[in-house]
């Protein structure tokens, strides 16, 4: 019989399986024993690991981030939290200079097993340091591997791969998806990193999407379905390295792509998927590709500008329309019409008075 | 200053004379690169350690074969005096596939972990991080190694620093930090740069033993990181030492930094009179050692260094082919 389980206890599990079976196995960082820093994902791993593998740590990102790549160097397999991702960016030069570096420039004599999570921690009025998604910044560095579960089946399989993996891996999971419940299987299991699913099968559109937004696009297909439109999901899980087959596959088959990215629209992933597509497989697309991002502009605070600031599966729903043309007048650039300078301001003024 | 003055009678003589090998290996690897700098046949940016020699001998000497190193930027000392293997250190600024990084790195990421050298970064403050994070490993494990982390003057500056030895003093690591002030970050006098000239005193706060010694006295600095390391293995925690020393050579490359007006000639001549190997040389001449002895060593050390040349010289450079090999582990 299958057993259900959250995404957040489904780390958790990954957590404690991991453990138990690999002594250089440890967990680290700002929070770890807290009772509201990182949900219910650590919950049980102190009271049966103990203060030796379970560290709460003073507040110095850079020197623990640092010191569990230095762990790693040394055949650790440790895992580090930033319980917010906001905060990991006082860590940047250990996870990019040094950890994504090392092996290349020791000539492969060296490897840095260490698996950075990152929680992405958003809205409630949070604004714009408590709030952002650096994925597509860390996906632009050769040397790490980077996953973004969607489901409680991956948050737990990719952990204990990117646990497993003898590369640097940034692991990052989202508090919006903490509650989501779903068939996780008690075993200790793999999800092989690199490997996309699709989530639904489609012949109209393709959407493409990471974390969240694949819940998200998931409850737009549905939608649409009711509209005559079969779109296919294809949730990354992985970034880095991306599953191009897995893309390109399903756009030779649907000819149409909406990406659908929780990370700002300039220089963001999004974009690099698309410009995957555009150039290997120009020849397929049958309409320009749309995506659906944040606009270019700081989180905000007040929940009148959150309302309009965070994608849904409305707005994947509506991108789909656009790139079928099906949408309203100005529904694309609605979408899709971020770069503009201005656009950000007129767009929200118009949602906002909806 | 550290009130034990280093005192050569106290050191057996085959512990003298090593240190002497070591820094003479070191000086004279580095006067032959800087010659293949000027020559161009080494490109990659090359930082000579010349005149601190006496820290990296003094502080390896008092470390286990399988205790974890690691350096800066400025670096070649660290790695032949933690017994690196020379031929794989030329072929590296060289560029070739032979070298110790395979071409890889170069000068400012050397590499050796068969014998505890884990890399050297060229981010100040960068490898502190590391060390501290070997050591903890070596705490989870109950293994004995010490981490030994080499940095300079610079980067105490950096905010890191404290963060590592705030950490490190927590949770009693087994690591030992190596300050070689040598009062120059790259063009920039300590004075400009610190309002106290204190290095050793920060070590305080963090509640943990910090020694100022005089880096260029190879038995003090060998004594003092004994105890550090002792008292690391022993499970005391980290030791601060801060080793005041002085670079010959300019901050990058083979000069001297005297005509850009960042340093007087008149300086560089008061520090080359407190030359380390020069006073460890008297003080093996007056304990007994013969001059035939010690021109012996270094005519092994000219072969060994000529030898490793040649080596790099002919060794193949990485195939082009290869670029993208070690991105990732397999």
């Amino acid at each position: 019989m299958s057993r259900q389980l959250s995404y957040g206890l489904a780390i958790n599990e990954a957590m404690h399986q991991l453990m138990e079976r690999d002594e250089s196995v440890f967990l680290t960082g700002q929070g770890v024993i807290s009772p509201w820093y990182v949900g219910n994902t650590t919950q049980g791993l102190f009271d049966r690991f103990g203060p030796q593998r379970i560290v709460d740590t003073p507040v110095s990102e850079l020197c623990i981030t640092g010191a569990a790549v230095g762990a790693a160097l040394a055949g650790m397999r440790p895992v580090v939290i930033h319980p917010r991702m906001d905060f990991m960016l006082l860590a940047v030069d250990q996870v990019v200079n040094q950890a994504a570096n090392w092996h290349y420039m020791s000539g492969g004599r060296t490897k840095v097993p260490v698996t950075v999570r990152g929680i992405v921690n958003r809205g409630g009025e949070q604004a714009a340091q408590h709030s952002q998604s650096f994925h597509a910044l860390y996906a632009h560095v050769p040397g790490l591997k980077v996953v973004m579960p969607a489901t409680p089946h991956d948050a737990k399989g990719l952990l204990i791969s990117a646990v497993l993996d003898d590369n640097p891996v940034v692991y990052i999971d989202d508090r919006w998806l903490y509650e989501e419940t779903a068939d996780v299987p008690e075993d200790f299991y793999e999800v092989e990193l690199g490997k996309a699913r699709v989530a639904r099968e489609g012949k109209d559109v393709t959407i493409v999407a990471t974390s969240w937004l694949s819940a998200q696009a998931l409850i737009a297909a549905q939608g649409l379905a009711d509209e005559g439109i079969e779109a296919e999901v294809i949730d990354l899980r992985t970034l880095k390295p991306l599953d191009s087959q897995a893309i390109l596959e399903s756009v030779a088959k649907t000819g149409r792509l909406v990406v659908a990215d929780g990370g700002w629209r300039t220089c963001g992933y999004a974009a690099e998927v698309i410009a995957g597509v555009a150039t290997e497989a120009h020849d397929s697309l049958r309409a320009a590709p749309v995506r659906v991002t944040l606009p270019d502009v700081p989180a905000p605070m007040s929940k009148t500008l959150e309302a309009v600031f965070y994608r849904r599966a409305e707005h994947i729903a509506d991108g789909v329309r656009a790139v079928l043309g099906l949408g309203r007048a100005g529904s694309r650039e609605e979408t899709d019409g971020f770069a503009a300078p201005g656009t950000e301001v007129s767009y929200a003024m118009r949602e906002a008075v909806k | 200053m550290k009130s034990s003055v280093g005192d050569a009678r106290d050191l057996p003589e085959e512990t003298l004379l090593g240190l002497y090998r070591v820094m003479q290996l070191i000086r004279r690897a580095e006067e032959v690169i800087a010659d293949l700098l000027e020559a161009g046949e080494i490109k990659c940016p090359t930082h000579l350690y010349i005149g601190q020699e006496a820290v990296a001998a003094g502080v390896c000497a008092a470390l286990r074969a399988d205790d974890i190193v690691f350096g800066t930027h400025r670096s070649h000392g660290h790695y032949l005096a933690k017994g690196g293997d020379l031929d794989g250190m030329m072929a590296e600024l060289l560029g070739k596939e032979t070298g110790c990084a395979r071409g890889r790195g170069g000068s400012m990421h050397l590499v050796a972990p068969e014998v505890g050298i884990l890399g050297t970064s060229p981010i100040v403050a960068g490898s502190l991080p590391l060390a501290v994070g070997t050591a903890w490993a070596s705490l989870l494990r109950g293994d004995g190694k010490v981490s030994a982390v080499f940095f300079g003057d610079g980067a105490v500056e950096e905010g890191v620093y404290h963060e590592c030895l705030n950490f490190a003093s927590l949770k009693k690591l087994p690591v030992v930090f190596v300050c070689e002030n040598n009062f120059y970050s790259s063009h920039l006098i300590l004075s400009e740069r610190q309002p106290v000239d204190n290095i050793h005193e920060t070590a305080g706060v963090h509640d943990l033993p910090g020694f100022r010694i005089d880096g260029n006295d190879v038995v003090q600095v060998f004594d003092t990181a004994k105890e550090a390391v002792d008292r690391a293995r022993a499970g005391l925690g980290p030791t601060l030492i801060e080793a005041r020393t002085y670079r010959w050579r300019g901050h990058v490359g083979p000069n001297w930094d005297l005509d850009k007006d960042i340093r007087t000639e008149q300086e560089v001549r008061s520090w080359m009179e407190k030359d380390p190997i020069k006073r460890a040389r008297e003080s093996l001449l007056g304990s007994g050692v013969s001059e035939t002895d010690l021109r012996q060593i270094d005519y092994e050390i000219e072969d060994e260094i000529t030898r490793s040349v040649e080596f790099a010289r002919s060794s193949p450079y990485p195939d082009a082919t290869a670029l993208a090999d070690f991105v990732l582990v397999p």
